[in-house]
């Protein structure tokens, strides 16, 4: 026979004893992109207490900065947040030509805000295409890595590489635009855009999506500025901040793009704000493609900065010695320090460096967008069911390499 | 704009603050380690300043400034989300000394003091969970000092004593499932130990062996170790 509920006296009674269940997440969780290890305190599937911690991909990207020359920390930055190594590689030149006040040739900068903005893109393709994945839309991951990798043949035709590209120079970039450039780009932005109708059409009409996504992970206005969150993040919030705007760097100013904002700092808000951010982004590319000069230098016209052409080192006693000084010495900013920041993908990145006066950097601090982001996590999902973490994880973009440097 | 910051700053603070400069147009302004907490409260409640935003906080290390002078540099950068300012605050922690923690002014200082302990080996006083983040809790030393070598290695660490690890797999050697795939014909011939050598036990199958066993053994280093790992070879018993 059935037990009876009527035969206990109160409801209390049909409560079984239970302590809160200590469960490790990570740090190698398949549901989870990026190597971190949460420990969770859970009460059924609430979450008590969480103690995230960060660190597995710590590698010593500060210390591995203090043994070379300023040109060195290039190949460093790519492996930062490898989504989008342009934004890191023009974000360490921008701050070393802050403190050598230089600005680099208009083309040159045309030529960083086109290359960082596709960056920018694939960025966000894959935060918003891996998140979806994990609430099991396989199909919007597959569209968006489809057309991510189209963005990368452009970026291997004009870097030469598909993802640590080492491209950005400090006064410049390694190499002009090829001839093809405008026209392939303007190409692939077209299927940018046609792959971001088709993931909107796909999810934010399914209501199983909607309903992981909204009301879910939930950062307040107040609490993600003290947190330091930046970028998608805290835009998602209602905050206007973005670096492009609020303080413009190369030719951000000359471009007429918005800054999309959320209303309410949940799941569902990050992954619209990533959207249309996508969209502003293929908006900016367009504006500079036009304004963008054909012809003149990418770099700063002076030997003490930039690598003489190969044609100047082979055959010229000049180029020689301006090539070994800065192939053997590196080139010697003046003694200082700068904080020099940009918008990257997931937020202000910013590089405090400081400067002895030697070839070599004294220190360089990089300021990943991802940590503090990342911080904000155990507010997020206190108080929320375990399986909510992976939504709001996924839409924090906690990249390993730039987050644990 | 920028300019007024300092410039309220000094109005404001007077003597407190130290000294003001602006290089390549970043406003840095230097404080006495006492008065880190009250800085930073001010900078972030005073009306025309609203440094709300958290941005940073990290540390330089200068071993060459000793005796004479502190040896790190504390930097802190904030800005205002409202009126679109920023600042570098900078104050100087000698070796061994504390500073005061900021996390009661800005919730974002808790992982970044984090960091610079970790890096640094500098003590943020009143921190409430001031532990190593980036790297593990064993490791010897802090890494950004530039008096540690960068080919240092580290020593190897023992596993740690977790409490209630009993609880938790490996197994013992008469639990568990063994890590090979099953054989499902010998299981459903009957040979339980195939599955769980628990099963194999109770199935008169497997001998079941106790600690003690193991330790009067010859092969006892042999068992020893595999007592971490599932359970020996069917059929033993």
């Amino acid at each position: 026979m059935e037990p009876t509920y009527e035969a206990f006296e109160d409801d209390a009674a049909l409560e079984l004893p239970s302590e809160p269940m200590r469960l490790n997440m990570g740090p190698a969780h398949p549901a989870v992109h990026g190597t971190i290890r949460m420990v969770l305190d859970l009460d059924g599937e609430t979450v008590q207490n969480v103690d995230v911690q960060p660190g597995y991909l710590h590698r010593g990207f500060e210390k591995s900065c203090e043994r070379g020359t300023w040109a060195q920390v290039f190949p460093y930055t790519d492996r930062l947040n490898y989504c989008s190594p342009m934004l890191n590689n023009v974000g360490f030149a921008l701050a070393v030509e802050k403190l050598l006040d230089i600005e680099v040739p208009e083309r040159a900068q045309y030529y960083r805000v086109i290359l960082g903005e596709l960056a920018r893109i694939t960025d966000h393709m894959i935060c918003n295409g891996a998140g979806a994945m994990e609430l099991g839309a396989f199909t919007p991951f597959l569209w968006l890595l489809k057309v991510r990798d189209w963005v990368w043949d452009v970026l291997e035709r004009e870097t030469g590489s598909r993802m640590t590209h080492s491209f950005g120079r400090i006064g410049g970039m390694a190499a002009p635009p090829t001839e093809t450039f405008a026209e392939d780009v303007t190409d692939l932005l077209e299927q940018v855009e046609k792959v971001t109708i088709e993931t909107e059409a796909l999810l934010l009409r399914n209501r199983i999506f909607v309903d992981r996504m909204q009301d879910v992970g939930i950062l307040s206005k107040e609490l993600a500025l003290s947190m330091g969150a930046t970028g998608p993040v805290l835009r998602s919030t209602g905050v206007d901040y973005d670096v492009r705007k609020a303080h413009p760097y190369m030719v951000y100013d000359r471009f007429d793009f918005e800054v999309p904002i959320g209303h309410k700092g949940d799941t569902y808000d990050r992954f619209l704000v990533r959207m249309e951010e996508i969209r502003q982004s293929v908006s900016i590319i367009r504006q500079a493609l036009e304004q963008m000069p054909t012809d003149g230098p990418v770099n700063v016209d002076d030997p003490r900065i930039v690598l003489p052409e190969k044609r100047e080192v082979y055959n010229t006693i000049e180029g020689t010695i301006a090539h070994f000084k800065l192939v053997m010495e590196g080139l010697k900013p003046p003694k200082g320090e700068v904080y020099g920041y940009t918008e990257g993908a997931n937020g202000e990145l910013g590089f405090f460096i400081v400067s002895d006066g030697s070839g070599t950097p004294y220190r360089v601090r990089v300021r990943p967008p991802c940590w503090f982001n990342l911080q904000g996590v155990r507010s997020m999902v206190m108080g929320g069911m375990l399986a909510d973490i992976i939504p709001t994880f996924g839409s924090i973009n906690m990249i390993g390499g730039e987050c644990d440097r | 704009m920028s300019k007024k910051v300092l410039d309220r700053l000094k109005k404001e603070l007077g003597d407190t603050i130290l000294e003001t400069s602006n290089f390549r147009g970043d406003d840095t302004a230097w404080v006495a380690p006492k008065d880190w907490v009250k800085v930073a409260t001010f900078l972030r409640d005073d009306d025309a300043l609203q440094m709300d935003h958290f941005i940073d906080l990290t540390a330089v290390d200068y071993p060459e400034r000793e005796p004479d002078d502190a040896r790190f540099d504390v930097l802190l950068s904030v800005r205002s989300a409202g009126k679109n300012h920023r600042l570098r605050l900078k104050t100087k922690v000698e070796a061994g000394a504390d500073l005061a923690t900021l996390t009661g002014v800005w919730a974002g200082a808790d992982w970044a003091e984090r960091e610079v302990y970790d890096m640094f080996g500098i003590k943020f006083s009143d921190h409430p969970d001031l532990r190593r983040i980036l790297l593990y809790e064993e490791f010897e030393g802090h890494p950004l000092l530039k008096d540690y070598p960068i080919e240092r290695t580290q020593p190897l660490v023992p596993y740690r004593d977790v409490e209630d690890i009993a609880k938790l797999p490996p197994f013992g050697l008469d639990e568990g499932q063994p890590f090979a795939r099953v054989d499902w014909k010998e299981r459903l011939a009957g040979n339980d130990a195939q599955v769980s050598p628990s099963l194999g036990v109770d199935a008169g199958q497997l001998r079941n062996i106790s600690d003690s066993q193991i330790a009067e053994s010859e092969h006892s280093d042999m068992l020893q170790t595999l007592a971490g790992s599932p359970a020996p070879a069917p059929g033993e018993g």
